[in-house]
């Protein structure tokens, strides 16, 4: 991906190569500052070495009332460990030094972002190589501040839509949504599962047909390689959380055992 | 009722001036959609209005009287205070009014499970009564530390028939007793009725919870005209998330010449950052977004919210309901603090002197009152919110005492 520019441009080349390869995208979400700022840095250079496609960055806020209790546990131990949005912008900047070329989006809620200021996070978030930004206490209805500061750094503000999301709703975010859409899979809050909905198909080929063609990433509640092998020919990626976070309880170690077993055809 | 430019908001979009909205996961926003259609039609809807009113009169207990306060009113030397009896509403609290309408919109929804959060146990025991009342399946979320300093609210829930899930995470508080049931919420919205017990939250639960508690401000109103033939000077309310002040402010918003005064909790003093006082503190309390509404929010620099603390675990929540902030903003109504120590004092001298044992929370409006009524006017009118009664704070009154 070397020469691409961040920002929409390296996720739409991220998805093309997906794409030729006929498989998708896979995301793993990895919070920075977990277990410590450094191990966390570790964790995603081997993800990267594995095979992951982009990356969910997670910044740490200390309410995340879409996690369970996964990502809750991770999220405390970061803000323990001192991470601040800033920290999260250092560790992307650090990321790329250190040769990870992958589409780097930061996860955040939305209080932390304010508090740096929209427009002053989407231009240091873009200049220290990041590619967008996924709020999930950020509604369509309230995301125009943020579509103007992304749109004037060509940087990606991914868009959530949910099993109970209308027709109508669903075109607002498509019409909005630029990078990619979030679809959570289910009705509930991030954390792995045993099965994936029953109606996943008919649900993504509902927000297919109304998307225009903005990719569609799956995530929640996605753990196993049978998962994947569910979803795989949905959806334009994936992204995994809870399960690999667990995982990375066993270090670099237990991450690399996880993706193997994960990406195993 | 007038219906004025103040008194129609929030606009469409939920918002009362820069606050409110709705910042909440994807999956909710159609649940709080349906809620605002239910509640539109409910409330132009007479049959609706009528089992509303019925309730009040033959359950709740309404109206609940204007008490005129004359010995601490006579011992404080100054204007003549009234205190508008919430507290004689049915399970002791104001809660009560908002959650009776909740449930009833729940069940014009078909939703026959109701979550809800509490801090001080208040709204819990009302959630849990009025689930009761109705048939409902309820669950309340409460914070392992307000379990512990309001056990007999949760004896109570638990006689109720609701089941009370603790929440370990965070302040173990209200604030994570919140999380907590938005996050139930997400997973069983089809089914489930988000019973918010404050004025805050996202659009729609500001206004319809405002609307609900709006008649202690309909009735104290009244009340005070037939008692002492005019307004008020001020009314005076405790404010955590707000319910019990935007209940009593809104009828008096506009009358002018009423002042009106929110009293946050000053818990051991402002500077030392150990309190939950969102509008007196300008290093911790600024305008941020918290529990899916646009407020005031005590957060550190980094956006991260804050601790609080509150003798009054009803009061010890981070964030303020969105309509106190914009009223701020116009200048309509003012907020100040009282500490721990003053509110402690108040709930003393009212059990003392009028024979009434208020909550805590409501001890700091009493708290307010205290300090103006010396300098007032014999002539003058306050009316002071006694949100709810103190039986349940009688182990940290005695924990407190014994120090």
């Amino acid at each position: 991906m070397t020469g691409v520019e961040h920002g929409l441009p390296a996720i739409a080349a991220m998805f093309a190569a997906a794409r030729a390869a006929q498989r998708a995208a896979f995301l793993p979400y990895y919070p920075i500052g977990y277990p410590s700022y450094t191990e966390s840095l570790d964790a995603i250079i081997a993800l990267a070495e594995l095979g992951a496609d982009g990356f969910e960055i997670g910044v740490p806020f200390s309410d995340p009332l879409a996690d369970g209790p996964v990502i809750q546990a991770a999220t405390q131990t970061a803000l323990a460990n001192g991470i601040t949005v800033r920290r999260c912008l250092d560790a992307v900047r650090e990321l790329r030094l250190r040769g990870v070329m992958q589409p780097m989006l930061l996860m955040s809620y939305l209080n932390p972002l304010l508090a740096y200021g929209p427009a002053a996070f989407v231009r240091d978030a873009k200049a220290a190589g990041a590619d967008g930004v996924i709020i999930p206490d950020l509604p369509v209805e309230e995301a125009a501040e943020w579509a103007a500061a992304c749109r004037s750094h060509n940087f990606a503000q991914v868009l959530f839509v949910a099993p109970t999301s209308d027709a109508a709703r669903i075109a607002a975010v498509a019409a909005q949504a630029t990078g990619f859409i979030y679809l959570v899979s289910v009705t509930g809050v991030t954390g792995a599962r045993t099965g994936l909905s029953a109606d996943l198909a008919g649900f993504v080929a509902r927000v297919r047909s109304r998307a225009g063609g903005i990719p569609l990433v799956l995530g929640f509640g996605i753990s196993t390689a049978a998962h994947v092998r569910q979803i795989e020919q949905l959806t334009d990626g994936f992204i995994v959380g809870s399960a690999l976070i667990k995982a990375a309880q066993g270090g670099v170690a237990g991450v690399r055992a996880f993706v193997t077993e994960l990406r195993a055809p | 009722m007038n219906k004025t430019s103040q008194q129609t908001l929030p606009d469409e979009r939920g918002y009362f001036g820069a606050y409110g909205g709705r910042f909440v996961p994807e999956t909710l926003i159609p649940a709080l959609d349906e809620l605002l259609a239910a509640y539109e039609s409910a409330r132009v809807d007479p049959a609706f209005q009528a089992q509303l009113a019925n309730l009040q009169a033959t359950y709740v207990g309404r109206p609940t009287p204007l008490t005129h306060a004359r010995r601490l009113s006579q011992q404080l030397g100054g204007a003549q205070i009234y205190l508008k009896r919430e507290d004689l509403a049915h399970t002791g609290a104001h809660k009560i009014n908002n959650a009776i309408g909740q449930a009833l919109l729940a069940q014009r929804m078909g939703k026959h499970r109701i979550i809800a959060e509490t801090g001080a146990g208040q709204h819990g025991v009302a959630a849990a009564t009025a689930a009761a009342l109705l048939g409902l399946e309820c669950h309340v979320y409460m914070g392992t530390v307000d379990m512990a300093r309001q056990q007999p609210n949760v004896y109570r829930m638990q006689l109720l028939g609701a089941e009370v899930l603790p929440v370990a995470a965070g302040s173990k508080t209200l604030k994570d007793a919140i999380n907590a049931a938005i996050r139930d919420w997400v997973t069983n919205v089809q089914s489930t009725h988000y019973m918010l017990g404050s004025a805050l939250g996202p659009h729609p639960y500001p206004r319809i919870v405002r609307d609900f508690q709006s008649i202690i401000g309909v009735e104290a109103r009244r009340q005070i005209l037939e008692a002492a033939g005019r307004l008020p000077d001020l009314c005076i309310a405790c404010v955590g998330g707000g319910s019990n002040a935007i209940g009593l402010f809104h009828a008096f918003q506009e009358d002018a010449a009423v002042d009106l005064i929110g009293v946050e909790a000053g818990g051991s003093g402002i500077a030392g950052g150990v309190h939950a006082a969102r509008f007196s503190d300008p290093e911790l309390g600024r305008p941020g977004v918290l529990h899916g509404t646009r407020t005031f929010v005590m957060q550190d620099a980094n956006g991260q919210i804050a601790d609080t603390h509150s003798i009054s675990a009803g009061l010890d929540y981070p964030a303020v309901g969105p309509e106190h902030a914009h009223l701020r903003d116009l200048e309509r109504a003012h907020y100040t603090y009282a500490s721990d120590s003053e509110a402690l004092a108040a709930f003393h001298l009212l059990c003392k002197v009028q024979g009434i044992i208020p909550a805590l929370e409501s001890a700091h409006a009493i708290a307010e009152a205290v300090k103006r009524a010396p300098s007032m006017p014999k002539t003058a009118v306050i009316i002071v919110n006694l949100s709810g009664r103190g039986d349940k704070d009688l182990d940290t009154v005695l924990q407190e005492t014994g120090k």
